[in-house]
């Protein structure tokens, strides 16, 4: 028995990526039969599949010890491959094939607006919160500041400004807890936020910020929104990595000194 | 071609991550600037091209669209990897950072969308959702609503 049980192991190590392909579809089979047996097509099958997706992860993080979730278990490591920076960005531009070019100029403004504001609200929450739990010196308060804006802005603001150590894990799980909020959270107050057309998907992308609680989030409510709100959370990052450790650091230091 | 869709698509993605680099050495910025976005915008353009020239056949097109019906499930895979263990145990301070940054940008989001009209968009953008959530056939349905003379 535990012979067929190692031969089967080893196929999975061995094919990581094809394996991931018959895990996750199987995944996403029993999530949209549950999304029609149990909620009546109430709730999207895509978003049973996302959240379930979590759930292992977080079981695949205290089985493992490990920061990727069910990627770190050897036989479903090719679902880091499949769900990893590559192929998500790869996925992501190929939505782009079905954008309506004239939906997306119409909202261009509101997307730059968005991604102003998506910047500055999440750092101004980050940076107070930091304040109200005793930190006093610019660099760390700009550090979680930043992790409120993404995942990735705050470790490179962080690592730019010289931040600790512990602050720089706390900006980071802050971020990770975002992305995963964002993921949750999106089809539950979609309908509350208007979130049902281009318009409001470009400005939730910009808002919204982190690529994969966007990405997940949209998934989740709605895929014909998936292009524009990807559109302009893609430059959320990079507009967060290039204002943190300079504009908004120098503010907060001017203002603590 | 089938593989000429997903070459253009594997194109335009590595254009457009080469550009959010040098954007972001131009910059100064230790990441890559809106790469991705970039790369979309490439596509949109490399599609509208294609179709004024009448060389977007549909092998092509099913080249890139089948990428595009691989996102949920990729998007599932990312959720399945991410490190939820860290999310779960920040304690207050990330709480509170992360939930209340997410609240006050949910509420920005309805602020935005009341502004200018609700447009639900066209048959287009049902075409496209059903292509992304994996239905072709539907997005067949939804196609032949769109008007002629529209960029599809």
């Amino acid at each position: 028995m535990s012979g067929l049980w190692h031969g089967l192991e080893h196929v999975f190590v061995e094919q990581s990526l094809v394996a991931a392909f018959a895990v996750v579809g199987a995944l996403i089979l029993v999530s949209n039969v549950a999304a029609r047996r149990l909620t009546n097509g109430r709730v999207h099958g895509s978003a049973i599949a996302i959240v379930l997706g979590l759930v292992l992860a977080y079981f695949g993080g205290v089985l493992t010890g490990g920061k990727k979730g069910l990627a770190d278990i050897p036989a479903l490591a090719g679902i880091g491959l499949m769900g990893g920076a590559m192929l998500r960005d790869f996925a992501i531009v190929a939505t782009a094939f079905e954008v309506d070019v004239i939906e997306a100029r119409r909202a261009g403004l509101v997307g730059v607006l968005a991604l102003a504001l998506g910047t500055l609200l999440p750092f101004l929450v980050g940076t107070l919160t930091a304040v109200a739990f005793g930190y006093h010196d610019a660099v760390s308060i700009t550090t979680i500041g930043a992790g409120a804006i993404t995942y990735i802005v705050g470790p490179v603001t962080g690592a730019a400004l010289g931040a600790d150590s512990t602050v720089m894990a706390l900006s980071i799980a802050t971020g990770v807890t975002k992305a995963v909020g964002v993921m949750v959270g999106t089809p539950l107050v979609a309908k509350l936020i208007g979130l049902d057309n281009p318009r409001s998907a470009m400005a939730y992308g910009g808002l919204m910020g982190t690529v994969s609680g966007v990405a997940g989030g949209l998934a989740a409510t709605d895929p014909k929104l998936v292009p524009y709100g990807a559109l302009t959370a893609t430059f959320h990052t990079g507009i967060g990595c290039l204002v943190g450790p300079s504009v908004l650091f120098l503010t907060v230091r001017a203002i603590v000194g | 071609m089938i593989i000429a869709g997903v070459a253009l698509l594997a194109a335009c993605t590595l254009i457009g991550v080469y550009l959010g680099d040098l954007l972001g050495i131009a910059l100064g910025v230790k990441a890559n600037v809106g790469g991705v976005g970039i790369a979309m915008i490439l596509l949109i353009a490399a599609r509208v091209w294609l179709m004024r020239h009448g060389r977007l056949s549909k092998n092509v097109k099913f080249g890139v669209e089948f990428w595009g019906g691989m996102y949920i499930p990729i998007v599932v895979a990312m959720a399945a990897q991410q490190n939820v263990v860290a999310a779960v145990s920040g304690g207050p301070i990330v709480i509170i950072a992360a939930f209340g940054s997410l609240a006050i940008c949910f509420a920005a989001v309805a602020l935005l969308s009341r502004i200018g009209g609700r447009d639900p968009g066209g048959p287009e953008v049902e075409h496209g959702g059903a292509l992304i959530g994996g239905e072709p056939e539907a997005a067949r349905a939804d196609a032949a609503a769109i008007p002629a003379g529209r960029t599809r």
